[in-house]
């Protein structure tokens, strides 16, 4: 691999994580009002000091939160504490900081996204494969028409629907929740069968419109390479149907997959945090909607940008790994 | 690449007589013969129309005015005053259907339009002139795609709650709708710009934006359109999941703030099913519509794609 090329991509990302901070930086401040002024005043309001000390206490918190530098030495001091992933401390749950909120929730968001999204992957890629080839069962092509289907919609309008069946009609699975209420999260089996069970509607509703969607793409990927001079030469050749099916055609059509999974990846979290919401599950996802019902900007920036850092660490890594499955691509000069 | 079925209008072995009347029935056959082969752009279009038709017909029959709060009992199971039912806070479901739905038509529509436009903008820049414009418009919308969306547009949302209407949310929304549409329509401009219609309209003494006006522009239309639907795809995924999250118009009824209350007053361990269920059914219809003309117009931008058929 080319080293300019790394040294680009990383760039890239380094552009996406400092414009990410840049958007948190700059929104709160076009935003009218004074968080901190609103936020006393919200106080005041149920019971809290009263009103003449409010003023005074807005300067002393401006100066304690730095607000009262001019805005270059603000952004300083902003990129500074991101680049440590200190996003200071959470309004709502005062005491906690931002980063600790956030490290508890965060295995579980990624458990979940990662784990779904590759069956959803294997699965879908699978199955938009077999579709095209005529000696495939017909059951695949049946299967393709409902894939199709589910693939449009959003993971949590199924997870509606997933939850209310499968665990309020017939209470075949969990509620809500993450583990059995009572239970202190340990490593042993029951308690990871436990997780598991809490975990699979969540999860189902991510597989089922995942594969729909991985599945229409490989189709469509399929009929492309099909087309190709070279499968018409193999089959000229008399190769047997299997090997041109492989060797040929899924093994060419499956690459542009495999960037689509990077490129994707910031869709699919999108619906994997309403998904969480849903089914009340014990991820970043629902730490964010309780940030935004609680109005704890510090909060939501911080969750956003870990997001962000995650997913771009995810998609570099898919680009960087990405000559090993395609040894056309070297990445010299584009 | 994908060629551009230009070929559409010439069918070998077309009358020679009565050329212009000729021209028009082959044209039109193409048309029906598209068709005939997805026949899911129809149904598509199809269910798109009728919800529109809800939207648009629907005020002449409902109320809308009783989508507000407390303009019926609360928590009522559908019966023949209330066909849909009311929520919690005296909402009557079927006017809120009636008057969420055209809203959450507008906010996709209005976003997908946005970022059409700013699309075809910044496409036409980058493929056209090249250089360093291109490295900075192709970098940006490479980098901008890998970003979770609605992650972002969460944080703009969050910080703007108080007043958003419609309209805001279709700007927000807007401001990241551009980025497939920009990708797109620049590798088309790529790939025709070099076209031997266009050199010989350059030959022929017109200027860039005649070409783009006049050769370009008409040549990109079926790439046009399934960008567009693509965009309004993205923008109404993106409302409802901002809406949810209870993000959405605070005043306004939407499909998806519907969802939101039904969710904040736990209307699924209730059994109010009557909440929930019929602004799922319709947002499935629209998805489902939507992809429909995707597959569709796919199949036009794609011609290999017509082998299946």
């Amino acid at each position: 691999m080319n080293a300019g090329y790394v040294v680009r991509r990383l760039l890239q990302f380094l552009i996406v994580l400092w414009a990410a901070a840049t958007i948190n930086f700059i929104l709160p401040r076009l935003a009218p009002g004074n968080p901190v002024r609103d936020r006393l005043v919200s106080q005041a309001s149920q019971g809290g000091p009263l009103q003449e000390g409010i003023e005074a206490m807005v300067t002393s918190y401006n100066k304690q939160f730095g607000l009262d530098k001019p805005l270059y030495v603000q952004y300083g001091l902003y990129l500074e504490h991101v680049a440590r992933l200190d996003f200071g401390y959470s309004i709502s749950n005062y005491p906690n900081r931002v980063m600790h909120m956030i490290r508890q929730t965060l295995p579980w968001t990624m458990g979940l996204l990662f784990v779904s999204s590759a069956i959803a992957f294997v699965l879908g890629t699978i199955l938009g494969a077999l579709v095209t080839w005529s000696r495939a069962s017909k059951f695949f092509k049946i299967l393709i028409g409902p894939a199709m289907a589910l693939s449009a919609v959003p993971q949590y309008l199924l997870g509606l629907v997933l939850l209310y069946v499968l665990a309020i009609t017939f209470a075949v699975f969990p509620l809500s929740g993450g583990y059995a209420i009572g239970t202190i999260p340990h490593f042993n089996l029951s308690f990871t069968l436990d997780v598991l069970r809490h975990a699979f509607l969540p999860g189902l509703s991510i597989v089922l419109v995942g594969t729909g969607f991985w599945a229409l793409g490989m189709r469509g990927m399929m009929i492309t390479t099909k087309g190709e001079d070279y499968i018409n030469f193999a089959e000229a050749k008399g190769l047997r149907d299997r090997r041109i099916f492989y060797s040929y055609a899924v093994r060419n059509a499956v690459l542009p997959q495999v960037t689509g999974f990077a490129i994707n990846l910031g869709t699919i979290i999108s619906g994997v945090v309403v998904v969480e919401v849903i089914f009340g599950y014990p991820g970043m996802g629902s730490l964010l909607f309780n940030a935004i019902t609680g109005s704890d900007y510090f909060l939501i920036y911080g969750i956003v940008y870990v997001t962000v850092l995650v997913i771009g660490v995810a998609t570099l890594l898919v680009d960087l790994l990405y000559p090993l499955l395609d040894p056309r691509i070297t990445y010299r000069r584009a | 690449m994908a060629e551009i079925p230009i070929d559409i209008t010439v069918t070998p072995g077309s009358g020679m007589a009565e050329r212009t009347e000729s021209r028009d029935r082959t044209a039109v056959q193409a048309i029906g013969a598209y068709f005939r082969r997805n026949p899911q752009v129809i149904i598509g279009l199809a269910l798109i129309v009728v919800l529109l038709l809800i939207g648009l017909l629907g005020p002449l029959f409902v109320n809308t005015k009783h989508a507000d709060p407390l303009s019926a009992l609360p928590a009522l199971s559908p019966s023949r005053t209330y066909p849909l039912g009311t929520d919690d806070q005296g909402r009557d479901l079927l006017a809120v259907m009636v008057a969420g739905l055209p809203d959450t038509l507008r906010i996709g529509f209005l976003a997908g339009a946005i970022g059409l436009g700013i699309g075809i903008i910044l496409g036409f820049l980058s493929g056209y002139l090249g250089g360093p414009v291109d490295a900075v418009i192709r970098i940006m919308v490479d980098t901008l795609l890998t970003i979770p969306g609605l992650l972002i547009l969460i944080t703009v949302a969050a910080s703007i709650k108080t007043f958003i209407s419609v309209n805001i949310m279709a700007l927000v929304i807007a401001s990241l709708a551009w980025r497939q549409p920009t990708r797109i329509i620049r590798s088309q401009v790529l790939t025709m710009r070099e076209r031997a219609y266009v050199q010989v309209a350059r030959r022929s003494g017109m200027n860039t934006f005649e070409i783009i006006v006049r050769e370009l522009l008409p040549n990109l239309f079926p790439f046009l359109a399934a960008s567009f639907v693509g965009a309004v795809f993205g923008a109404i995924l993106f409302s409802i999941g901002l809406e949810a999250l209870g993000l959405g118009p605070q005043n306004q009824p939407t499909l998806g703030m519907t969802i939101y209350w039904a969710l904040q007053f736990n209307a699924l361990l209730r059994g109010m099913w009557w909440w929930w269920v019929p602004p799922i059914i319709v947002l499935v219809v629209l998805f489902f519509g939507l992809l429909l003309l995707t597959i569709g117009l796919d199949e036009i931008a794609n011609p290999r794609l017509r082998r299946t058929a």
